[in-house]
């Protein structure tokens, strides 16, 4: 059937972010970030920082959004979020209005830390969106504290003495839960549907929330753009990235595994993992993170 | 010096991201297609549609636009029925 595409239909464009943008092809990034905008609706505005959602869908002097959007530091978009909600309140329009932050792993777990703790700390009325592709991919996929352990990066090469990344991923949601946050969730583009509905369930909420969406980045996880789908579940269905939702800082709801993976299929789909699976260190490695996710299917109960 | 920092909302439409695709692209069987939506939800570009056409089944089928598709196959993938296939394309 290979030949000339013969009809063109047009799209409507009718989601909240537009196409253009330079994101890559299958990247996880770009598709939580129009599913939560098209969530959250026309009255939402949204504060972004310093990442691949910023420079992918705001090329000067162009932007892929619909809805007013501002990027100003990387390390506060968190702050700017309360300076917006603060002039809607004088201006009566916080109770109709959204206000979004959303920050890479890079400017949630490291750089940005401070002022999102200070966000929660004064209970304001955000919704805090971390997508985590687990390093620094935009500026060439150094490592972050999200960085999972034995995964190879450039600042983390696997070597002789090296197995790459030596240290586990930062636990981000226990840190969200100590600020006694209201609405704390982990969700992934691999499960849309829940991921809509943990946005809808979020903004329906008062007071600060926390979302951290596993978005799998195609370049510096050295997978295949078709992948994206496939790493995401896998990654759920393994127990390495575990579903779960928190009310008032009580377990409401896991996604449970319907099929049980071991991390071995998970890792073997991507680059980063690949050294891995060739020496006997490798393999000590890989029983590790086994371990770690077995930890979460036991502590989460999610069998 | 006044520089405009203020961009026209949705503007990056202009730039026809479709010369990026490489090798193959999507092609939907409209009578096998039941109009779940989920290949418009996980599309990275946002530029899989409901046509607002029915098949014979009555289920609103859907389309991509080519302009946009990077190719990167994620809407095959995620189809539950399997009526998306990706065609390699004559350049």
């Amino acid at each position: 059937m290979a030949g000339e595409i013969k009809n063109k239909p047009k799209a409507p464009l009718s989601y909240m972010l537009n196409p253009g943008h330079s994101a890559c092809a299958g990247c996880g990034m770009i598709i939580a970030a129009r599913l939560i905008l098209d969530t959250a609706g026309p009255k939402t505005i949204i504060t972004n920082a310093t990442g691949c959602s910023e420079v992918t869908t705001t090329q000067y002097p162009m932007t892929s959004y619909k809805q007013p959007w501002i990027h100003s530091l990387f390390e506060n978009p968190a702050s700017v979020a309360s300076g917006i909600l603060a002039a809607l309140k004088i201006k009566g329009l916080a109770e109709t209005t959204n206000v979004i932050a959303i920050g890479g792993d890079g400017a949630t777990f490291d750089i940005g830390l401070v002022h999102i703790s200070g966000m929660w700390e004064r209970g304001e009325n955000i919704l805090y969106v971390c997508y985590d592709n687990e390093a620094y991919q935009n500026t060439g996929y150094q490592s972050s504290s999200a960085t999972p352990l034995a995964a190879n990066t450039t600042t983390t090469p696997p070597g002789k003495e090296s197995l790459g990344s030596t240290l586990p991923k930062k636990d981000m949601i226990k840190i969200a839960l100590a600020h006694n946050l209201p609405y704390v969730a982990t969700a992934t583009i691999g499960y849309p549907l829940d991921l809509i509905a943990k946005v809808k369930k979020a903004l329906s909420i008062e007071g600060p929330k926390y979302l951290q969406v596993y978005c799998p980045c195609v370049p510096g996880w050295g997978i295949e753009p078709k992948d994206t789908l496939s790493t995401s579940q896998l990654a759920v269905q393994s127990g390495f990235y575990p579903l779960v939702e928190y009310i008032s800082g009580q377990l409401a709801k896991v996604q449970k595994i319907t099929k049980k993976t071991p991390v071995e299929d998970l890792l073997k789909l991507q680059k980063r993992f690949k050294h891995l699976f060739k020496t006997p260190q490798g393999k000590a490695e890989l029983a590790k993170i086994q371990e770690l996710a077995d930890k979460n299917i036991k502590d989460f109960n999610l069998s | 010096m006044k520089i405009k920092i203020v961009s026209k909302p949705g503007t990056t439409a202009e730039v026809k991201t479709g010369n990026w695709r490489e090798l193959t692209y999507p092609v939907i069987d409209h009578e096998k297609c039941i109009g779940c939506d989920l290949c418009a939800k996980i599309c990275p570009e946002g530029i899989c549609f409901p046509t607002g056409e029915k098949n014979s089944q009555g289920r609103v089928y859907y389309e991509t636009d080519l302009d946009y598709c990077k190719g990167c196959s994620l809407c095959a993938e995620i189809c539950p029925v399997k009526c998306i296939k990706m065609v390699e394309e004559n350049k």
